[in-house]
């Protein structure tokens, strides 16, 4: 496998869909390629920063509103 | 499927899990709301409407997904119509948003013609977790998805905001799960692409 082609596979790999020969070729390319090995890490990391923006505070109205229409569900239930 | 803890919860009328939850999931549903409405305001209420229609369909709700896959498919359906609703109202040339092309995922003279790489790409390993989760760089990969066309918007927002597994996102999209690892994968990219400018 080329660099290239190991690029176009990261995802796959990472959402482990490969098949398990493409799998094994493609670990074994990474294990001898600096700069694909730095490029894994990139996403590695990219997918830490995304995973990172889902801490949004609720608005305090919101929440209260929330709390109370689940209170209002209970007592209907 | 298994018992979920948080459905659970919920139906038996525990308060404290029903409020984690809502706080929990509230930047995913945020972000995933703000891409099909445009203001801030009318996405948080696209949210509270989603868990109101939540608590209203409660008892009928059957398991055939995981409770929070149907918490994002309820969002997206309450965002859809919302978004319906705003577009008889507006005029017609503001529903469009300027999206980028389907152009290949990898900018290709990073290769050179044998396929290995011309530049190495920089290390990350050593970049402080501070910068790295910085609010100025969250704002930098919240603007990169903000670019991105709206089918890779939707698929990076529920596979790796809202995290929910791969096969859930292709089935709440109802497209296949090749076509969602297409793309995951050039959203990704842009993502990485837009950390990698920043971080340099």
């Amino acid at each position: 496998m080329t660099c290239r082609e190991v690029v176009a596979l990261m995802t796959d790999y990472l959402e482990g869909a490969l098949p398990a020969a493409d799998r094994a070729r493609f670990e074994e390319h990474i294990a001898g390629c600096a700069g694909c090995t730095a490029y894994l890490e990139q996403l590695r990391v990219s997918l830490r920063v995304l995973g990172a923006l889902a801490a949004v505070p609720v608005p305090e109205a919101q929440r209260l509103e929330l709390v109370a229409a689940f209170r209002e569900w209970r007592t209907r239930a | 499927m298994a018992a979920d803890p948080d459905l659970e919860a919920v139906r038996s009328g525990d308060e404290a899990a029903f409020e984690a939850l809502v706080v929990r999931y509230h930047g995913p549903l945020l972000q995933l709301a703000a891409q099909y409405v445009r203001d801030r305001g009318v996405a948080e209420d696209v949210v509270q409407e989603t868990w109101i229609q939540v608590l209203a369909s409660l008892k009928r709700f059957e398991g055939r997904s995981t409770f929070k896959t149907w918490v994002y498919g309820i969002l997206i359906n309450v965002a859809r119509a919302r978004r319906r609703r705003e577009s008889r109202l507006l005029p017609f040339t503001s529903l469009f948003r300027r999206e980028g092309g389907n152009g290949p995922a990898e900018d290709h003279d990073r290769f050179n013609r044998d396929g290995a790489w011309t530049t190495l790409p920089a290390r990350w390993d050593s970049l402080p977790e501070s910068r790295l989760l910085s609010l100025e760089t969250l704002a930098k990969v919240s603007d990169a998805i903000a670019a991105l066309p709206e089918k890779q918007r939707e698929v990076i927002l529920l596979r790796d905001v809202a995290g929910l597994g791969s096969e859930e996102v292709a089935g709440l999209l109802e497209i296949t799960p090749a076509n969602q690892r297409v793309r995951l994968h050039r959203a990704r990219e842009a993502v990485r692409q837009a950390l990698e400018e920043y971080l340099r």
